[in-house]
Parts: structure tokens; sequence; C-alpha cells
């Protein structure tokens, strides 16, 4: 597929849709557009568009659909598999101007947002009416609709699910600029094939999303965090499954070794409270009174002490929850700043599947010899494992990278696993992507692309392609 | 050696509500906690209880629920626990909630260390530690960052006042408040809730303290009028400033300086 380039004739085009201030060129473009937070792809788009509103939107897509331009939607480049990098340059969408919260439904529980508003504002918004967004990603400058594109997932999946659960409708813009509504304010909906739900994940390959409905739920109004010591990892994620097990279950169950708490501790210059044990467990539990909630984490903490933990530490003040999940917030950046380049690997497997998994990478890093560290939510089953680089020539690193993930992605497989949890394909796994799914499979995703997007103008490259 | 750590019971959140008749702090049905600062105050003690075997206890002066706080430190370290509660406390204000605690303090017998937490969540006048050691006739240092050295005859610390950093040398009988983050406070565990379900701690009124006189506690022991009592108008506005890094960084630091933040 050969690409128009953009030329003056479009970028006057494009100004008339958006106005001078929303349209930018070549030196008017910051670097950070031309690349994500992780995935090591750089491109820069040939312009980018900061469109206000859906017929903004819809008028683009139209025009690069006719001219066959490529487009790629970005947030805030929070991704971490080159998603919203541009590889094929032409247009960047830039949606963080449609930032607006059109409205709170208090009756249906639901709030409609622009793509653009950030996972922080909607947690701010919501809270004064007890209402809660439940899904909790840990990148809290993301926008909504980046974490529809990933269908993200977070810290309280265990209980309450990833974003996919949460999204209720979507304003969509297809490739040819035409502005759909795919389902809305209904509690449940059967009518034919759910494409919100398969717009949601699809990394901006699909559709443009430019409205979302979420669905909230009532606020718990008590929270309390265990930071649960282990005298081994092993010994502590062998306990999630009966964690998970609990009838008052846990918001989440996240696993972390010292080794990434003492980068934390050296990232954030702060202290955390407890580091004499190799491995914890972070579990958090919510409820809507004191009683109830003292009598789960006590139930919780006795299963801890069962499974084999050395202690239970209770966190049930806001300052002692914030010196824990501060830290825990910082780790991706801990580690990244732990070495000189890294990848990361962010496998789902079945939940009693982990603790073979993170076996499994201790052994690689001496297989392969090469630096892996690792953290997750181990209620999920999802792990984010970080090979790094360190002092390793270009060559050295390239080999020992590939070999390591390719022996992690067969062994997920052979796990029941899949190759991403939560941050999404991108343009960075899709080999593993291929290799795990199968032919088939993915025909049939490229099949679903072709349907949408027949000039294949919306993100090329990305997931299947 | 002996340390005695004082610890206030404050609201469990941020979001106080306030009676405008009465100018008093809402209290009912809601959620109470150790003050934020005392833990550090608390987690310094038990470091040194660490390094030297020095005996920590803990003193609250309260309504009969500040039992709670006493309990939560027990679940943090080894420590005894005295409440001193009298419903004739009531009203306290800075002096003479310090002259309470002080009189506390000789009944349970000067310790070599007194530490306390830099000021509270909820009164915030950061005045009670320095009043207590004003009354008891030993020094004090206050907003204590580090604790250089120590011996069995007193310590080297460095204390964060306006403007400068302060290295004192101090000798016991003392009293010092301390700085967040002097070290980091660990957390309560479960385990020791378990082990140390109902252990006791000292319960002490008015009628135990050596000048039993109630006209000197609580409100009738208090100077202070209070004529009005407000929660504090918040005021945020907020620019957007666009512009390349460097211009963006002279502008920051310009505002910052011009405002007298640095």
């Amino acid at each position: 597929m050969s690409y128009k380039k953009i030329d003056a004739a479009d970028v006057a085009a494009l100004l008339s849709i958006c106005g001078r201030e929303h349209v930018k060129t070549r030196d008017e473009i910051s670097e950070d557009y031309s690349h994500d937070e992780l995935a090591g792809v750089r491109v820069f788009p040939e312009v980018m568009v900061e469109p206000l509103s859906t017929a903004q939107v819809s008028a683009i897509m139209k025009y690069a659909f006719d001219r066959c331009i490529p487009v790629t939607p970005r947030g805030q480049g929070t991704g971490l598999v080159g998603g919203a990098v541009p590889v094929q340059a032409g247009i960047l969408l830039n949606l963080c101007q449609m930032n607006r919260i059109l409205e709170l439904d208090e009756a249906t529980m639901m709030l409609t947002v622009e793509p653009g508003v950030l996972l922080m504002d909607i947690y701010k918004y919501v809270e004064p009416f007890g209402l809660s967004y439940p899904a909790d990603p840990g990148e809290k400058s993301a926008t909504i609709g980046g974490n529809i594109s990933t269908n993200a997932g977070g810290m309280r999946a265990v209980k309450y699910g990833v974003t996919r659960d949460y999204v209720k409708g979507l304003e969509v813009v297809l490739a040819d600029g035409t502005v759909l509504m795919l389902s809305g304010k209904n509690a449940k909906n059967s009518s034919g094939y759910s494409l919100k739900d398969l717009v949601i994940g699809s990394e901006g390959t699909l559709a443009v999303v430019t409205k979302a409905i979420l669905r909230l739920v009532p606020a718990p109004s008590r929270v309390v965090s265990l930071l649960v010591p282990f005298q081994d990892l092993n010994t502590a994620i062998s306990a999630v499954p009966q964690l998970a097990k609990l009838k008052a279950m846990p918001t989440s169950i996240e696993f972390m070794e010292r080794e990434v708490i003492l980068a934390a501790e050296e990232y954030l210059g702060k202290k955390f409270p407890d580091k004499s044990a190799p491995a914890y467990l972070l579990l958090t539990l919510d409820g809507s009174s004191k009683s109830e909630l003292d009598s789960a984490y006590s139930a919780a903490a006795e299963r801890c002490l069962e499974c084999g933990a050395l202690d239970v530490l209770i966190a049930d003040t806001e300052e002692r929850r914030e010196v824990i999940w501060t830290a825990r917030g910082a780790f991706l950046e801990a580690i990244k700043a732990s070495t000189t380049e890294m990848d990361e690997c962010d496998v789902v497997v079945p939940r009693n599947a982990v603790a073979e998994l993170v076996e499994f990478t201790r052994q690689l890093q001496r297989d392969v010899d090469i630096r892996i560290m690792s953290f997750g939510h181990a209620g999920d089953g999802n792990l984010h494992i970080y090979v790094l680089r360190d002092a390793l020539s270009e060559e050295e690193w390239r080999e020992k990278l590939n070999a390591a993930f390719e022996r992690l992605y067969a062994r997920a497989k052979e796990l029941g696993g899949q190759v991403s949890g939560e941050h999404g394909i991108g343009f960075a796994k899709r080999s593993f992507l291929a290799d795990s799914l199968g032919e088939k499979t993915m025909d049939l995703m490229r099949g679903i692309k072709q349907v949408f997007d027949p000039r294949n103008i919306l993100n090329p490259n990305k997931i299947c392609q | 050696m002996n340390i005695i750590v004082c610890i206030k019971q404050v609201p469990g959140t941020s979001d106080v509500k306030i009676d405008e008749k009465t100018g008093s702090l809402i209290r009912d049905g809601m959620d109470a906690k150790m003050n934020p600062y005392d833990l550090y105050a608390l987690e310094t003690a038990l470091q040194i209880g660490q390094e030297t075997e020095a005996h920590v206890t803990v003193l609250s002066m309260g309504p009969p629920q500040v039992k709670e706080i006493i309990q939560e430190a027990f679940l943090m370290g080894d420590v005894d626990g005295v409440i001193l509660t009298d419903r004739r406390l009531a009203g306290a204000d800075c002096l003479a909630t310090s002259y309470a605690i002080s009189q506390c303090i000789q009944k349970i017998g000067l310790p070599d260390l007194i530490i306390c937490g830099k000021q509270t969540t909820d009164g915030d006048t950061a005045q009670v530690g320095a009043e207590i050691a004003e009354f008891l006739h030993i020094p004090h240092i206050t907003n204590v960052l580090k604790i250089e050295e120590m011996n069995a005859n007193g310590m080297i610390v460095e204390a964060d006042l306006p403007g400068m950093l302060q290295r004192s040398e101090i000798r016991f009988p003392a009293l010092i408040t301390v700085e967040k983050d002097i070290y980091q406070p660990r957390l309560p565990s479960f385990t020791r809730k378990k082990r140390l379900a109902g252990q006791p701690m000292q319960v002490f009124s008015v009628q135990d303290l050596a000048d039993h006189d109630e006209n000197h506690y609580g409100l009738n022991g208090s100077p202070t009028q209070v004529m009005r009592i407000f929660p504090p108008e918040t005021d945020t506005t907020s620019e957007v400033w666009e512009g390349s890094s460097q211009d963006l960084a002279e502008k920051l630091f310009c505002a910052l300086q011009e405002r007298k933040f640095i």
C-alpha cells in the first residue's frame, strides 16, 4: 500500500478544518510525538492535528480516506509498545484537546467523556458524587482514549475487572469519516455483534474513539492495604490462588521483590516501610464500614499466614497506603532508571501458573546471561517482566533480548497465556502475537481490520499487520 | 535508658467538619487515627530502642478512645502504654495540655528523652512539645531531622530550622520534636495484633497527678479564648504556559522568586 505524502494543499485543508493553532508541521512538532514511553521505534508524523470536536475528527478522516493518508490516533503517549507512533508518518491525530467531561448521569451512574480526558481527572471528578470509576491502570496521566485503545487493566482488576468492563458505549469515527454510536447507556445488550467491544483494545486500528460512556460504581468508603512479607517469591505467589478465593475478595494482589523495592527507594529518594523480606505480596481490600473491612482484612491476613507469610503489615491510613503505593507506582520508572535501556514483556497467564513463569524468568536470566526484573499483578496472572541492557553492546543486546523474549513468550503460551495482559501489541509485539495466536486467528483479525478500514489508513502496521 | 513518646489521636481525614455555632470539631462518627507526625516520633524511639535497648513508653491524653492509638503503638513495637483521661481535661488549649502532660510525665517518672511529633494535623500549633519541656525545666530542640550521635548522656542532632540546618548537642534529660521523614515509620503488624490482644495500659486521671487542682486543667486552665473557628478558605487559580523548556524554566523560576518561594 502506498500512501500519499502530505503536501502544502493537505496542510491547508487541515488548517481549514482545525484552525492554525491546532495544526503543527515539521519543526513545530516536539520530539515527544515521535515515540512513546518505551518501544524503541521513533517516527515523526508529517503533520500533527489537534481536533476539538467529533465533527473535526470526521472531516479529517474523510479527507485522509479520500486521499489515502495514514492517520495515527494518539493520547498522552504513555504506551509501551509503540501503538501511538505514526510508523507510516502521515497525520498524527492528537486527541488530548478533546478533554471535556460531558455528562454525569447519576440515574444510570454513567459518565460521558471525550477521549482526551485524563484518568486522574475522571477519578477526581466522580469522587464528590460518592462514585468511582473502578478500572485502575498504573499510569494516571494517561487519557481514557488510550486506556480504551489498549483495554488497560491495572491494580484493581482482581475484584473489579479492566477497562472493557466499564465502557458501555462509544462514539466512533470510522476510517471514511462516518460517525457511529456503538451501544450506549443500556445495562445490557444482546443486539448483534458487539462492535463496541471490538473497538476496545483495537489500538486505534479500527476507528477513532471520540466519546465514551463509562459505567461507575458506588465508591467504597474504606480501603486497607496489606503488605505481606514472604521468605521467597515462590511461597508468596503460591499463596495467590488461595487469596483470590477469599469471600471478601481483594481488589488487588500485587507481587514485588526486594530488589525492585530498593530500586524504587533509590529512584524516589524515599524509604519503604519494610524491606526485611526477599518477596512481598501487596493486597488491597475495600468495604463500606469499619467492621466489615476489619473482618475482611483479618480473614485475608489469616489466610496469608496459613500460606507461609512471615507477617502481615497493615496500611490502614492514607499516609501509610500512600508510601507503599507511591513506590509501587514508581517501579517501572525505577527499573528504567537502573539501566541503560530495557524492553518489556507484559504476558498474562492463568493465576495458578504465575509462580512457574516467575521461576522460569530466573532460569532465563542465568541461561541468557542478562539482567531480568519483574513485578506485577499476581492476582490477575499479569506479569511485567523487564529485560535490561545494562552495559551490553547493541549487537549483544538485540541478540540476548530476542533470545529471552522468544523463550518467555513460548513458555507463557505453554502455560496457557497470552502475549499482552494490558499494554497491547502495538508495533513492538506483533511477531510474538502472530507466533502465539497462529495464522487462522491472525487472518480473522486482518479480515476485521479490512472491513473497518478498507484503505488501511488507520494506524497501519500495528497489531495484526 | 527510658524514652517517653507523646502521641495524639486526630481526625482520620483532612476533610473535617466544624460546627459553626459552637466552633468545635464534629467528631461524631468520624474516624480517628494517630497523628501522622507522631508516627515519626514513635519510629525514632523504636529505632533508638533497637540500638540501645531503651525502654519506650507511649503517652496520650484525650477521651477514653485514645486507647485505640496506644493499641496501635503496641502493634508497631515493644512499648508500654499510658493514657491520661478525665472529663476535667476537656477543652484544654496548648498551655493546659502541655501542663497536664508534663504532670503525667512526672507521675510516670522523668525519662532520659521525650520525643514528640513536630506538630499535629488538627491543631497544627507545634507548641505542645516545647511547652512540655518548659514545664519540666529540661532543654528541648524542635524539628529534629537527624540524630547524628547518641550516648547515655546526650545526643547530637540536626534540626531543620527556617532557612538553615542547625547542628546541636543536647544533654539528657531532654525533649525533641522530630520532623517527617527522620525515619520511615514501620507498619502495624497483624501477628503482633494477634499476640498482644488485650495488652494492658496504665490509665491516669487528674486525681493521680501531683497537682490535682482542676482549675489548672482543661477549659479552666486555658488562657486562650477561641473567638471563632472556621475552615480555611481555599482559592485555586491556574495558569497554563507554553514555550520551550528553557523559557518555561526561566519563567517558573522568576514566578517562584517573585512570590518569595525561592
